[in-house]
C-alpha cells in the first residue's frame, strides 16, 4: 500500500482537504476522493483537454497535475460554474444550440471556454478555435461548439 | 393491436422544431453519470495485463507471486473463463478476444487480469504476473496476409464463399461476390476504361470516453453491471452467454455514453469484470486506458482496393468493377460484404461486379465505425469517378447526375430502390452557392457521394402517465447523442401535449423487453416507430376512460390536441377531457394508463449524401487544410433538427480526419507505435470551419413520419471529397488515404 500525503485545497470556493499517494492526480483526486466526477478522463496524457480545471485561475489539464501540487491552491471545475440554480452564459448556450452530443467532452470545453473568456470577452471565431483546440470532440465538429461559446460571449458582455 | 408503419403526410407540431434536449443541464454542470462515473461500496479495481507480442504462444501465466501482494483479491485468465459458447462461433471469437486462450493474437491482447483494493496495487500486480511467450511470425498488412506464403494465423480458416472448399487453411476468411449484368459485355460497350488502385489505413473510432464498467456478481449466479454500451440488451445477452450466467439474472443498466460510433457495440473488458468480480465476490470497477482503447478496441479495418470503370462518350457508365480487400483484425470478420454492399449503391450501373474478401491479421478484432466498410469503399469508387469524368471531358458531377441511382434502380446487394435521396442531394449540391465561390491559390474543390443502408431491428418502449398527466416514456435504445430529445419531441406530437410534459429515460435490463443495440442508424427510426406505436397504444386506453367517464360508446370518441373529445350529435353538450383530467381519475376509470409496443422494424431508409469540400495545400509541407465544407444528406424526416446537422457535421469531420491524419501506425515488429491522441491525431478544433449543412427529407415510406436513419452516411463522403479536392488543387491524384503530409509531399515530389 502506498503512503499517503494530506493535501488542503479549495474546490471550487470550498475547502477541501484529502489524503493521497504521493504519486496521484489531481485528476483522479478530484474524481474518486472529492467525488466531482464533472472531471473526465479521456486520455491521461493531457492530449484531450476532457479533464481541464483551473489552478489558482490557470487552465490546467488535471490528469498532469500531481495532487500534492494543488496543495494550497485554489481549484475550479465545471461543478463550480453555475452560481447555484443560475447556469453560467457558456452552459445555457451549450444546450441551446446544441453543442454537445454525447457530452463527454462537454465538462472540459466549458472550463476551457470559461478560462478563454475571463481573458478575452470578445473573442474571434479564430481565437476561439485555437483557445479550445487542446479539447478533443468526437461528435459535434466543434460547429456548434464554436457558436456557443460566441454566443455567450456576446451574453456576457451585454451584462456587463 | 397492429400498427401500420407506412408514411402519412401531416402537419407536425412539435417535431421538426429545436427544443432543448432533457439530458442538457446534468451534461453541462458534471452531474451526467459515465461508465467510470459509478461507484459501489467496497470495489476494487481492476486491471488488465495485455501481450506486447503481436502473435505469440503463450507457454506459461504464473501469477503466484502476484496472488500474495496485500491488496490483491482476484486474478483471472482465460481458464475463468471456460468456452461455454456450444460451438458458436462469433461468441468464441469474442471470448478468445476478450481474453487470449493459448496464443496471443495481436499487441494489446488480454492475458491476465487482476482487481485490487486500489489503482497502484492493481498496476503493481500486473507488473508481477510472469508471462512466458514463443514468439510467432506475425502478418499485419492485408494484402501481405493474403499472400499464400504469409503465416496463416488460424489454422481452423478456410476461405468461405469459395466452390469446392478449400483444402488449405488461409487468412481470407471469406470471399463475398454480389452485382447484376455482364461486366465483361459492359466494358465491352464502354468508350473508355479506367483503372486504379487504393489503399486506406487503418483508423479507430476515437470516442473520448474509454471502455469503463463496473461489475458486481454475487455467488448465487445473480449479478449487476453499469457500462457504457450502445446496447446494454446485447451486451446482456453476449456477457451472460460468455459467464454462463442466465440472462434474466444479470441486470445491465447503460450509463451515459461519451461516444460509441460503433465500438461500444463489442464487448471488450466487460466479461473480464465480470469474471473478476465473480472471483473476487465483490464489486470491481474496470477502465480502459487510452493506450488500451487504441491497442485493443475498435478499430475500423485497413484496405486495400481495386476499381475499373467503363463509359460511353456521353457519360453514362456500362460496366463497374471492384475487388475490396478489408482486414477484420485477429477474427473472421464481414467487413469486405459492407463494402461491396455499398460501393456502387448511389448509381444505377447496369454492369456491376464487386468481390470481397476478409483478411485475417495480426491487429486488434475490428468493430463497426459508422457505416461500417463504407468510407473506404466510397474514397476508390469516388475518386475513381473523377478520373473517368476527366477522361470523358465532363464535370464530375455531371457524370454522377447522369448515372445516378432513382427509384426503381437496383441496389448492389439485390432489392430495388423505393424513393431515395441521392439525385436531390446531387442537384442541391450543383445549386448550392459553395459550388460557385471563388477559390484562393493552392485550393481545390471535390465533390463525393456517400450511401449507407441503414437498419431497423428489435425495439420495446413503454409510456406510462402519471395521475398529474405528466408521461414517462422509458426506452431501451441507448441514447448516443440527443435522442431521449427526439423520443420525447414524437411522444408529445403524438399524445397531442406539450414536449415538456414528457420525461424519457433509458431502462435497465430489468425494466423493459430486449432492444437492439443503438447502432446502423437505427436508433430514431427504431425507437421512434416504437414510440408512436406506444402513444397510440395509450391513446387507445385515453379514450377508453374517456368514454366509461362520459358514459358513451367508444366508437364516439376521438383523441384531438391531447384530449378526447365526444363526437356526434348526440353528444354536443359534453365538454372535451383532457390527457391531466383522464389520467387524475385513472384509479377509478381501470387502473394506470400505459401503452407499450414491442416491434421488429422494419423497412428502414436508405441514407444518401453528397458533399462538398474545398482544401488548401501547402505544397512546401505537403500539409492540407479544409477551407469549407458543406454536408448534403435526405433525413427522410428530421425529427430535431439541430441533431440532425449534429450527425452530419460529425460524421463529416470523422471522414475528413480519416482524409487527412488518422492512422494506425505498425512497425515491422508488429506493435502499435501510436496508441495515443497525441500521435493519432483527430481532427481539432482550430483545424476546421464551421460545416455547413442542408437536410433534405424525403420520406421514408416505412415510418410513420418519413424517417430515415441519419448517424452514419456522413462519414462515407469525406475521403473522396478530400482526396478530390487535392486533386483539384494540385494535380495530383491521392490513392493512399489519410493524405497526410507526409504521402502529399511525396506525392507532389513525384509528380513535379
Amino acid at each position: 500500500m502506498s503512503k499517503s500525503t494530506l493535501v488542503s485545497t479549495s474546490v471550487n470556493g470550498d475547502v477541501v482537504d484529502f489524503a493521497c499517494p504521493a504519486d496521484e492526480t489531481l485528476m483522479n483526486s478530484l474524481r474518486d476522493r472529492v467525488g466531482l466526477t464533472g472531471v473526465k478522463e479521456g486520455c491521461g496524457t493531457g492530449d484531450c483537454g476532457a479533464c481541464s480545471v483551473t489552478l489558482d485561475g490557470r487552465l490546467v489539464c488535471s490528469c498532469l497535475v500531481l495532487s500534492v501540487e494543488a496543495d494550497g491552491k485554489e481549484v475550479g471545475t465545471v461543478e463550480g460554474l453555475a452560481d447555484g440554480d443560475k447556469l453560467h452564459p457558456l452552459q445555457e448556450k451549450f444546450i441551446d444550440h446544441a453543442a454537445l452530443q454525447c457530452g463527454i467532452c462537454t465538462p472540459g470545453f466549458l472550463v476551457a471556454a470559461d478560462a478563454l473568456l475571463k481573458k478575452n470577452s470578445n473573442p474571434t471565431e479564430e481565437e476561439i478555435r485555437y483557445a479550445l483546440a487542446g479539447n478533443l470532440c468526437r461528435c459535434t465538429g466543434y460547429d456548434k461548439i464554436v457558436r456557443a461559446v460566441q454566443a455567450a460571449a456576446k451574453d456576457i458582455r451585454k451584462a456587463k | 393491436m397492429a400498427h401500420s408503419n407506412k408514411y402519412v403526410e401531416k402537419e407536425f407540431e412539435v417535431v421538426g422544431t429545436r427544443f432543448r434536449r432533457p439530458d442538457g443541464i446534468d451534461k453541462v454542470t458534471g452531474r451526467a453519470r459515465y461508465g467510470a462515473d459509478a461507484s459501489a461500496p467496497g470495489a476494487l479495481v481492476g486491471r488488465v495485463l495485455r501481450s506486447p507480442h503481436p502473435h505469440a504462444e503463450i507457454l506459461k501465466i504464473d501469477v503466484k507471486k502476484a496472488e500474495k501482494l496485500d491488496g490483491v483479491k482476484a486474478i483471472v485468465t482465460c481458464d475463468d473463463l471456460p468456452d461455454q459458447t456450444n460451438g458458436d462461433a462469433g461468441l468464441a471469437a469474442i471470448l478468445e478476444n476478450c481474453m487470449a486462450r493459448g496464443r496471443a493474437l495481436y499487441d494489446g491482447h488480454a492475458v491476465a487480469a487482476v482487481a485490487a483494493v486500489d489503482e497502484q496495487t492493481a498496476r503493481k500486480a500486473l507488473s508481477l504476473i510472469v508471462v512466458k511467450y514463443k514468439k510467432l511470425p506475425h502478418v499485419t498488412d492485408v494484402d501481405e496476409a493474403m499472400d499464400p506464403k504469409a503465416v496463416v494465423i488460424h489454422k481452423n480458416v478456410f476461405t468461405r464463399g469459395v466452390e469446392p472448399k478449400p483444402t488449405k487453411s488461409s487468412n481470407v476468411a471469406a470471399r463475398t461476390q454480389m452485382g447484376h449484368g455482364d461486366i465483361e459485355e459492359g466494358f465491352a460497350e464502354a468508350d473508355f476504361i479506367v483503372e486504379k488502385s487504393y489503399k486506406t489505413e487503418q483508423t479507430h473510432q476515437g470516442y473520448i470516453e474509454p471502455h469503463a464498467c463496473l461489475a458486481s456478481v454475487s455467488p448465487d449466479g445473480t449479478g449487476e453491471l453499469w457500462v457504457t454500451t450502445q446496447g446494454h440488451f446485447v451486451f446482456r445477452n453476449v456477457c451472460a452467454s460468455l459467464l454462463g450466467m442466465d440472462v434474466a439474472k444479470l441486470k445491465v443498466t447503460s450509463s451515459e455514453i461519451g461516444g460509441g460510433f460503433g465500438g461500444k457495440t463489442h464487448v471488450w473488458a466487460e466479461p473480464i469484470a465480470l469474471a473478476l468480480s465473480r472471483k473476487a465476490n465483490r464489486p470491481v470497477k474496470l477502465v480502459m486506458s487510452r493506450e488500451e482503447v487504441f491497442r485493443a478496441s475498435g478499430p475500423t479495418s485497413s484496405t486495400s482496393i481495386d476499381v475499373k470503370l467503363g463509359a460511353k462518350k456521353n457519360g453514362e457508365i456500362t460496366a463497374g468493377q471492384v475487388e475490396l480487400r478489408y482486414q477484420g483484425g485477429a477474427f473472421p470478420g464481414t467487413w469486405a460484404m459492407l463494402g461491396c454492399m455499398t460501393a456502387f449503391a448511389c448509381y444505377d450501373i447496369k454492369n456491376q461486379q464487386s468481390v470481397g474478401y476478409d483478411v485475417i491479421v495480426n491487429r486488434p478484432k475490428v468493430a463497426a465505425y459508422r457505416a461500417p466498410s463504407a468510407p473506404m469503399a466510397a474514397f476508390a469508387v469516388e475518386s475513381t469517378l473523377e478520373l473517368l469524368a476527366d477522361e470523358i471531358g465532363m464535370s464530375g458531377i455531371d457524370l454522377r447526375l447522369k448515372n445516378v441511382a432513382r427509384e426503381g434502380a437496383k441496389a448492389p446487394y439485390g432489392p430495388i430502390y423505393g424513393p431515395i435521396g441521392i439525385e436531390a442531394a446531387l442537384k442541391a449540391v450543383k445549386d448550392h452557392p459553395h459550388m460557385k465561390a471563388k477559390l484562393k491559390k493552392n485550393q481545390g474543390r471535390g465533390i463525393a457521394c456517400g450511401f449507407w443502408f441503414n437498419i431497423g431491428g428489435q425495439t420495446c418502449t413503454d409510456i406510462n402517465i402519471g395521475v398529474d398527466g405528466t408521461v414517462n416514456l422509458t426506452l431501451g435504445t441507448v441514447d448516443v447523442g440527443g435522442s431521449r430529445a427526439s423520443m420525447s419531441m414524437i411522444a408529445a406530437e403524438e399524445l397531442g401535449i406539450p414536449y415538456e410534459q414528457v420525461k424519457a429515460n433509458i431502462a435497465d435490463t430489468g425494466s423493459l423487453g430486449h432492444n437492439d443495440m443503438t447502432e446502423g442508424s437505427r436508433g430514431t427510426f427504431s425507437s421512434g416507430m416504437a414510440t408512436i406505436f406506444a402513444a397510440r397504444e395509450a391513446i387507445g386506453v385515453l379514450k377508453q376512460r374517456a368514454a366509461a367517464m362520459w358514459g358513451i360508446p367508444f366508437e364516439d370518441v376521438a383523441w384531438e390536441k391531447g384530449q378526447a373529445v365526444a363526437i356526434g350529435k348526440t353528444h354536443n353538450n359534453l365538454p372535451p377531457l383532457s390527457l391531466q383530467e383522464i389520467a387524475a381519475k385513472s384509479g377509478r376509470t381501470g387502473g394506470p394508463i400505459a401503452g407499450h409496443n414491442e416491434v421488429v422494424a422494419d423497412g428502414a431508409g436508405m441514407g444518401f449524401a453528397a458533399h462538398i469540400c474545398d482544401v488548401e495545400v501547402d505544397k512546401e509541407t505537403g500539409r492540407s487544410s479544409i477551407a469549407r465544407y458543406t454536408v448534403v444528406q435526405d433525413a427522410g424526416k428530421a425529427i430535431h433538427p439541430d441533431y440532425v446537422e449534429g450527425q452530419f457535421q460529425g460524421g463529416a469531420t470523422q471522414g475528413i480526419g480519416w482524409a487527412l491524419n488518422e492512422e494506425y501506425i505498425y512497425g515491422d515488429d508488429g506493435r502499435l507505435q501510436n496508441a495515443g491522441f497525441l500521435d493519432y491525431r483527430i481532427p481539432v478544433c482550430s483545424d476546421l470551419p464551421f460545416i455547413d449543412t442542408k437536410i433534405l427529407e424525403i420520406p421514408n415510406p416505412n415510418h410513420p413520419y418519413g424517417v430515415r436513419g441519419v448517424g452514419e452516411t456522413s462519414i462515407v463522403p469525406p475521403l473522396a471529397a478530400v482526396g478530390n479536392a487535392i486533386a483539384n488543387a494540385t494535380g495530383v491524384r491521392m490513392t493512399h488515404a489519410p493524405m497526410s503530409p507526409p504521402r502529399v509531399l511525396k506525392a507532389l515530389d513525384a509528380a513535379s
